[in-house]
C-alpha cells in the first residue's frame, strides 16, 4: 500500500462542508429536470453549504467556478449533478484538484442518461434527480482521499492482422522509431487488398500502391514480422501485456529462404495439383510455394496436409514419413532453407500497446441458394472475378467462364449479396457498390460485355465514388434497381436457351423482367471472420451484435476498446473501404503512440485489498477474479491482491465469506450511506 | 410407428389415388395411419382470403380432435393442408388474442387445445422416421432406367417446414434414387403449379402448369412426382387446354408414393395409376 | 396509340389511417420496413400477371391507397405460394399481408362481380361452413354457373372424363358434427371477450 490508498477507514466525525452543482447541459437536462429546484433541495441538505444551478458545469467557466468556490466557501467535498461519469468524471475530478481537494473527494451523479432523457414526466424526473443527488451527498461525505498510481509502458506494440490496415499501422509506428511485432496468420502480409488489379475509385493499380509498403514492413529495422503465426494468449494489463504467440511449422528456415524458388520447380510434382487458396480456388499450386510473387516475406512454406513427404499420424495430425524423394531438398542445395524437423513453437512476448487488424471475410454466397452458386458454373464471387482481372491471377488477366476460355459475352452483376438481408447479414457492406462498378468496368474493358448491375440502391458516399458512377453510366453499363430474385438455368424463350437467367423486377421501370447473362457475379457482403468471438476474447474487446469488434464510441473514440491500450483498425471493426481502413490504421498508430510517448498509465485507485488480519484464508476468491489479480502469500496464509492487475470489478469484494475485502471508492460505508440517501424519501 | 391420418378434402376427391397409394405402402413400411375421426377440411387458401379467424379456427377443430383421439403426431399428405395446419399452430402461438378466441369456440363443443401435436408431411416421416435405407430394402422392382423430375411444389416446404431445405429440397430426391429411379436435377422443384388459378384464372395459371411440365420434358424426364393433389391434378388434367393454347406436352404426373408402391413390386391398379389421364409407362426391365 | 390517362395521385386519393390499420395486424406488421427492393415481384411466379406487383402493393399500402390497392388483381392473383415470403430480405410476410388485403376487399366488395377467384373464394367458404368438408365436384360446377356459365360447357368433357377416372363427383360430403362446426363458428362470430387482435 505504498501510495497510502485504502488505509483510511475512520468516518469523519464531523459533516465536511459539501458543494453541490447541477448542470442544465443547456435544455438536454433542464428540459425535464426542474435544475433550480434541485438546488434549492439539496441546499437544504446538512453539510451542503453551497448549492448552485449553473447551463454548462463542462465549460471552462462551469469548472473554475468549481475552483473559485472550493477556496472562497471552503469546500471539502463536491458533487455534480450532470451528463455520464464516462464523459466528464474526469473533467470535474481535474477541477477539484485544481481546486486543491484530493480529487477523490468528488462524485458526479448522472441525471441525463439516466434521468432527463428517459423520462418525460418532468415532476417525476425532478424528484428522481434530488433522490440521486441526496445519494451522491450521503457517499460523498464519506469519501476518502485516494491517490492515482502511474505504470510505466512497454515502448512496443503488437499488430494482429498484416492486412492494409495492419501494414499501415506498423508503419507508421515504425517510422516513429517505435517498435512493432506483426503478426500474420498466412505466410503473407497483403490481406483481401493484395488480391485485387485496381482499387475504386482512382483504379490505381493495387500491387502498385500496396507492394512497396509491404517490403518497406519486411525491411523495416523497427518491425519484427511474424507470419504464419497466431496470438493465442495474452495477459497482463495496458502497459504491460504478456503475449503468447503460436508460430506454425513452414518447415522452410527464413533467414536462409532468399525466395529463388528453385524448390518450387523442382518439386516431385511436375504440375501444380492442389487448390490455391490466395486465387479463390480458380487456380493450383504445389505442396511448396509462395502465395503470389510480391509476397512478404520472400520465403516459400511447405503444406504438410499435401506434401508427399508426410503422412498422418496417429492422432489425425500430420508427420513426417521422408517417403518424398525431396528434390526440392536437393534444389536449394547449399541454401540448406528446408528443414522438414521445423515444430510448432511457442514464444512469448511483452508488449505495450496492441492493434487488432484482423479485417473480414466475404460472405459465403453458398447460403443463397436462389443465387446458384456451387450449382451452376458460371456463377462467380466478386472475389474470384477479382482474381481473374487481375494479371497476375490465374487466368492471366482473362476474365473468362468456368472453362477456363470462353469470354462472357452478358454478365449480371448482383449488389447486396449477404448484405441488407436479415435472413443472413442485415448491415450494409459500404464497399460492394463501389467494387461491383469496378469489376463492371473492368470486365467490360477485358472482354466488352453487356454488364448489368443489379442494385437495391448505389450508395456511393465518398470522395468522387459519385463522379465514378456517372463514368460508369457513360460507360454504358446497364443498372437495374431491383434485389434479383432469382438465377436458374430454366430458358423459356429461344434466347435464354444455354445461359443463365436472371429474374428481376425492374422497380423503376415497373415491370419483371427475364435477363439472359453468360456470367453471374454475386457481390458478397463483408462479415466478421469466423473465429472473431476468439479473437474478442483473447484480447478482451466486445463485439457488436453483428459480430464485428466494438469501439469504445462510435463518434469519439472509434479506434479505442473498453480494453485500454488495445485498439482496433479496418474491417475487423465494421466494413469499410481501404481509405477509410488506412484512416483509421493511422489512428489506432497516433493513440498507441501517445500512450507510448506518455510513458506511462494512471490507473483508477478503485482498486481492492484484503485486510489482512481479517482474512481467513480460504481462498475462495482466487479462482474468481476475472484478470488473476489475486495470488495467496502460503508463508502469512493470506489472499493478496496485485494492485496493478485489479480492474476494480468487485467480484471478489461480494464473494469473501469473512468480508474481509474492500474495494477503495465502493467500500461498505460508502455504499450503504448511498443506499440510505437514495431511499430515504421526503 | 403410429399418427393420426388427415386425408383432406382431395385425397377423397381428385386426389384419391394419392391416398389409394399412400396407405399400403406406409402400412408396408410398418407405418400405421388412424384416420382422425370425424375431421373437416382444413380451409385452404380460400378461407384465409375470407376470415382468418374462423380460417383458425376450422383449422384448430382438427388440431384438437387429434388431440381427444390421443395422438402424439398428425399426418398430413396434401400441401395445403400441411401448410394451413402447421400456419394455424405458428399464428395460435405468435397471437395470444386468437388462441384466447379459438379455445374459447372450441369449448362450446367441449374441444381443447392443450398441446401441440406436430403435423407432418408423409416425405418427412418416411425420410426421418423410416429411413432411406428400410425404404431402400423393401425395393423388389427397382425403377432403374425412370428419368422422374421431383417436383415439391410451394406449400411444402414454404414457409414453415424445417425437415427439408427451402430453396432446394432434396428429400424426394433422395426416395426416388432408393427406388432406383434416375433423378432429373432441375430448378423448378419448388415453383408454383398455379394452385386454383388454372381454374379460375387459366391464361395465368395454366401458363405455370404447362412451363413446368415443358421444362421437365426438356430435360429428359419420364415422368413427374408430386407431392400434392393439386399440383397432380394441375400437371394431369390439363393437357388438351395446353395443347390448345401452347404446344402439346404430354407427361405423366405421378403420386410419388405409386413410384414406391410400383417399386416395391405393388400391382398398378391397386395404387390408383388407372385414374390418371397422362399414363406412366414403365421402362422395360432390363436383365440385371 | 393509347388512349392517355391522368396518373396522378392527389392527396384526396388516399384513405389516410388504412396502411397503419393493415401494419397493426399480426403478421402484418414488418410492412413497415419494407425496403422498396423488388425480391418479391422477382420471386412471385404470378407477378408477370399483376396490375401492380407486389412490391407496389406494398408501397401502395403503406401510402394509405386503400382504394388501388382493392380493387387491384394482383391480391387475387396471388397463389400463397410463399416464395415472395421465404425470400424477402426484411421478413415481411407479403403472402399473409395478401390474405389480409382479400379479406378486406371482400368485406367491402371491392372486387368485379363475376371475377371468379373471390367467388371462389367464398363458394367454398360457403360449402365448408354448412358441410364440413369440400365436394370439388360440386364447387367447380357452382363456380362455373356463377362466374362463366358460357364456358361450363366446355368444362364438360373434363368432367365427364374425370367421372370416367372415378375422381368427380356431385355428391355432397359431410361431417358427422355439423352442429358442432356451427357452434364453432359461431362462437368465432361473436364479438371477442378478449379481441382477436384486430382493428
Ligand atoms: C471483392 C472486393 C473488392 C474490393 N475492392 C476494393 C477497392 O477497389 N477499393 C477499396 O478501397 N476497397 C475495396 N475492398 C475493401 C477492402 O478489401 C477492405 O477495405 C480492406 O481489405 C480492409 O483491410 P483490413 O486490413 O482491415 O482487412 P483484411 O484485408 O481482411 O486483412 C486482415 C489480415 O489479417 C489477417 N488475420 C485475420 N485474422 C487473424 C488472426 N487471428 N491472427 C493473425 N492474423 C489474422 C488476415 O490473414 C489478413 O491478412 C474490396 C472488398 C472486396 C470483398
Ligand atoms: S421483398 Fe420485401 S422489402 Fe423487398 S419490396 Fe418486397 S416486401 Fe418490400
Ligand atoms: S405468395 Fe403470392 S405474392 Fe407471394 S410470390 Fe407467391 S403468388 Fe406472388
Amino acid at each position: 500500500m505504498a501510495n497510502g490508498n485504502g488505509n483510511n477507514r475512520t468516518s469523519p466525525e464531523r459533516r465536511p462542508r459539501i458543494g453541490f452543482y447541477v448542470c442544465h447541459c443547456g435544455v438536454n437536462i433542464a428540459g425535464t429536470v426542474d435544475c433550480a429546484e434541485v438546488a434549492r433541495y439539496v441546499g437544504t441538505l446538512p453539510g451542503v453549504v453551497l448549492s448552485r444551478d449553473y447551463k454548462y458545469m463542462c465549460s471552462d467557466p462551469g469548472q473554475e467556478l468549481i475552483q473559485k468556490d472550493i477556496a472562497e466557501y471552503k469546500l471539502e467535498r463536491v458533487v455534480v449533478a450532470s451528463c455520464s461519469p464516462l464523459l466528464h468524471e474526469h473533467t470535474f475530478r481535474t477541477a477539484v484538484e485544481k481546486g486543491g481537494l484530493n480529487p477523490f473527494f468528488f462524485h458526479m451523479v448522472n441525471i441525463r442518461e439516466h434521468n432527463s432523457w428517459v423520462h418525460t414526466d418532468r415532476a417525476e424526473a425532478t424528484a428522481k434527480a434530488r433522490d440521486l443527488a441526496r445519494a451522491a451527498i450521503e457517499r460523498v461525505a464519506r469519501h476518502k482521499p485516494l491517490e492515482t498510481k502511474r505504470v510505466p509502458i512497454k515502448p512496443v506494440t503488437l499488430i494482429v492482422g498484416g492486412g492494409i490496415a495492419g501494414i499501415h499501422a506498423a508503419l507508421t509506428l515504425a517510422n516513429a522509431g517505435k517498435q512493432v511485432i506483426l503478426v500474420e496468420r498466412e505466410p503473407t502480409i497483403g490481406g483481401h487488398m493484395a488480391k485485387f488489379d485496381k482499387t475504386f475509385p482512382t483504379l490505381d493499380c493495387a500491387a502498385c500502391i500496396l507492394t512497396p509498403k509491404m517490403s518497406a514492413v519486411g525491411a523495416h529495422p523497427n518491425i519484427r514480422l511474424l507470419t504464419y503465426s497466431e496470438v493465442v494468449k495474452v495477459d497482463g494489463f495496458v502497459g504491460n501485456y504478456k503475449v503468447t504467440i503460436r508460430r506454425k511449422p513452414r518447415y522452410i528456415d527464413e533467414e536462409k529462404c532468399v525466395g529463388c524458388q528453385d524448390c518450387i520447380s523442382a518439386c516431385v510434382f511436375k504440375q501444380p495439383k492442389f487448390t490455391d487458396e490466395f486465387n479463390e480456388g480458380l487456380g493450383k499450386r504445389k505442396p511448396v510455394y509462395i502465395p503470389f510473387p510480391q509476397a512478404t516475406p520472400q520465403v516459400v512454406a511447405i503444406d504438410s496436409n499435401v506434401c508427399l513427404n508426410f503422412r498422418n499420424g496417429p492422432d489425425g495430425s500430420r508427420v513426417v514419413s521422408d517417403k518424398c524423394k525431396k528434390t526440392c531438398v536437393e534444389a536449394c542445395g547449399d541454401r540448406n532453407a528446408i528443414d522438414f524437423t521445423q515444430k510448432e513453437r511457442f514464444e512469448e512476448i511483452e508488449v505495450g500497446t496492441i492493434i487488432v487488424a484482423t479485417g473480414f471475410q466475404a460472405f459465403d454466397a453458398k447460403r443463397l441458394p436462389a443465387y446458384g452458386y456451387g450449382r451452376y458454373p458460371n456463377v462467380f464471387t466478386a472475389l474470384e472475378v477479382e482474381r481473374m482481372v487481375n494479371a497476375s491471377g490465374p487466368t492471366g488477366g482473362h476474365v473468362v467462364l468456368r472453362d477456363g476460355k470462353t469470354e462472357p459475352k452478358t454478365v449480371g452483376i448482383i449488389h447486396c449479396v449477404g448484405s441488407r438481408d436479415k435472413k443472413t447479414n442485415r448491415w450494409c457492406s459500404r464497399v460492394c457498390c463501389m467494387y461491383s462498378m469496378k469489376l463492371a468496368h473492368l470486365i467490360k474493358e477485358h472482354t466488352h460485355a453487356e454488364v448489368y448491375n443489379f442494385y437495391i440502391d448505389i450508395r456511393t458516399p465518398g470522395k468522387g465514388y459519385e463522379e465514378f458512377y456517372n463514368q460508369l453510366l457513360d460507360e454504358g453499363v446497364h443498372f437495374v434497381r431491383g434485389r434479383v430474385g432469382e438465377v436458374t438455368d430454366w430458358a423459356i424463350t429461344p434466347e435464354e436457351e444455354g445461359k443463365l437467367v436472371i429474374r428481376v423486377e425492374d422497380t423503376l421501370a415497373g415491370v419483371v423482367r427475364r435477363i439472359p447473362v453468360d456470367m453471374v457475379v454475386l457481390a458478397t457482403g463483408l462479415e466478421p471472420r469466423s473465429d472473431a468471438q476468439e479473437v474478442r476474447r483473447l484480447f478482451n474487446m466486445s463485439c457488436g451484435s453483428e459480430g464485428f469488434f466494438l469501439e469504445r464510441h462510435p463518434k469519439l473514440a472509434p479506434v479505442s476498446t473498453f480494453n485500454d491500450g488495445v485498439y482496433i483498425a479496418g474491417a475487423c471493426q465494421g466494413p469499410k473501404d481501404i481509405p477509410d481502413t488506412v484512416a483509421q490504421a493511422g489512428a489506432a498508430a497516433a493513440e498507441a503512440l501517445s500512450l507510448i510517448d506518455k510513458g506511462y498509465v494512471e490507473q483508477e485507485p478503485n482498486t481492492a485489498f484484503v485486510l489482512e488480519d481479517e482474512c481467513s484464508g480460504c481462498k475462495s476468491c482466487i479462482p474468481l477474479c476475472p484478470y488473476s489479480a489475486i495470488q495467496f502469500d502460503d508463508a502469512r496464509g493470506k489472499a493478496v491482491i496485485n494492485e496493478a492487475l485489479c480492474k476494480g470489478c468487485g467480484t471478489c469484494v461480494g464473494s469473501c465469506p469473512s468480508g474481509s475485502i474492500v474495494q477503495n471508492l465502493f467500500d461498505d460505508e460508502e455504499i450503504f450511506s448511498e443506499i440510505e440517501g437514495v431511499l430515504a424519501y421526503e | 410407428m403410429k399418427y393420426g391420418y388427415f386425408p383432406g378434402c382431395s385425397l377423397k376427391g381428385t386426389g384419391r389415388a394419392y391416398e389409394e397409394s399412400l396407405l399400403p405402402v406406409l402400412r408396408h413400411l410398418g407405418v400405421e395411419l388412424v384416420e382422425l375421426e370425424d375431421w373437416n377440411c382444413c380451409g385452404a387458401t380460400a378461407y384465409m382470403a375470407v376470415d382468418e379467424g374462423k380460417a383458425c379456427a376450422l383449422a384448430a377443430r382438427n388440431l384438437a380432435l387429434a388431440e381427444r383421439g390421443g395422438f402424439q403426431q398428425l399426418m398430413a399428405p396434401c400441401s395445403a393442408c400441411y401448410l394451413v395446419l402447421n400456419k394455424t399452430q405458428h399464428y395460435l402461438d405468435e397471437s395470444p388474442a386468437m388462441r384466447r378466441k379459438v379455445e374459447g369456440a372450441l369449448g362450446t363443443v367441449s374441444l381443447k387445445l392443450s398441446r401441440q401435436t406436430p403435423v407432418r408431411h408423409p416425405l418427412d416421416v418416411l425420410l426421418h422416421d423410416v429411413g432411406v435405407e428400410a425404404i431402400r430394402q423393401k425395393v423388389t422392382r427397382p425403377l432403374s432406367g425412370l428419368r422422374v423430375a421431383p417436383y415439391y411444389g410451394c406449400q411444402v416446404v414454404r414457409p414453415y417446414a424445417t425437415f427439408d431445405d427451402q430453396a432446394n429440397p432434396t428429400s424426394m430426391d433422395q426416395l426416388l434414387k432408393a427406388l432406383g429411379a434416375e433423378v432429373v436435377d432441375w430448378p423448378l422443384k419448388t415453383k408454383c403449379c398455379g394452385g386454383s388459378l388454372t381454374g379460375t384464372l387459366p391464361v395465368a395459371g395454366l401458363r405455370l402448369a404447362y412451363l413446368l411440365l415443358k421444362e421437365a420434358k426438356k430435360r429428359g424426364a419420364d415422368a413427374i412426382a408430386t407431392v400434392c393433389p393439386l399440383c397432380q391434378f394441375n400437371l394431369d388434367a390439363y393437357h388438351d387446354k395446353i395443347a390448345a393454347r401452347w404446344e402439346p406436352v404430354r407427361l405423366p404426373t405421378v403420386y410419388f408414393t405409386q413410384l414406391m408402391g410400383l417399386a416395391f413390386g405393388m400391382p398398378a391398379h391397386t395404387l390408383g395409376l388407372q385414374r390418371g389421364f397422362v399414363p406412366l409407362e414403365l421402362p422395360a426391365p432390363t436383365a440385371a | 396509340m393509347k388512349e392517355i390517362q391522368r396518373t396522378i395521385k392527389y392527396e384526396a386519393d388516399r384513405v389516410p389511417g388504412f396502411g397503419r390499420e393493415v401494419m397493426s395486424v399480426p403478421g402484418c406488421e414488418k410492412l413497415k420496413d419494407c425496403i422498396q427492393c423488388g425480391t418479391c415481384s422477382g420471386v412471385c411466379p404470378l407477378s408477370i400477371y399483376m396490375d401492380h406487383s407486389p412490391r407496389q402493393v406494398m408501397a401502395l399500402v403503406r401510402e394509405d391507397f386503400k382504394r388501388e390497392v382493392l380493387s387491384s388483381c394482383t391480391i387475387w392473383l396471388c397463389a400463397s405460394c410463399y416464395a415472395c415470403t421465404v425470400e424477402c430480405p426484411q421478413q415481411i410476410r407479403i403472402t399473409d399481408i395478401m390474405y389480409e388485403l382479400k379479406q378486406r376487399a371482400i368485406q367491402e366488395g371491392f372486387y368485379p362481380k363475376r371475377f371468379p377467384i373471390p367467388v371462389l373464394a367464398q363458394e367454398f367458404n360457403r360449402m365448408v361452413h354448412d358441410h364440413g368438408r369440400i365436394s370439388e365436384g360440386r364447387l367447380v360446377t357452382k363456380l362455373f354457373l356463377k362466374t362463366k356459365p358460357l364456358e361450363a360447357a366446355g368444362m364438360a368433357g373434363l368432367g365427364m372424363r374425370l367421372m370416367k377416372t372415378g375422381r368427380f363427383s356431385l355428391k355432397q360430403e359431410n361431417i358427422r358434427d355439423r352442429g358442432d362446426l356451427a357452434r364453432i363458428m359461431e362462437a368465432m362470430d361473436a364479438p371477442a371477450s378478449g379481441g382477436n387482435g384486430k382493428d
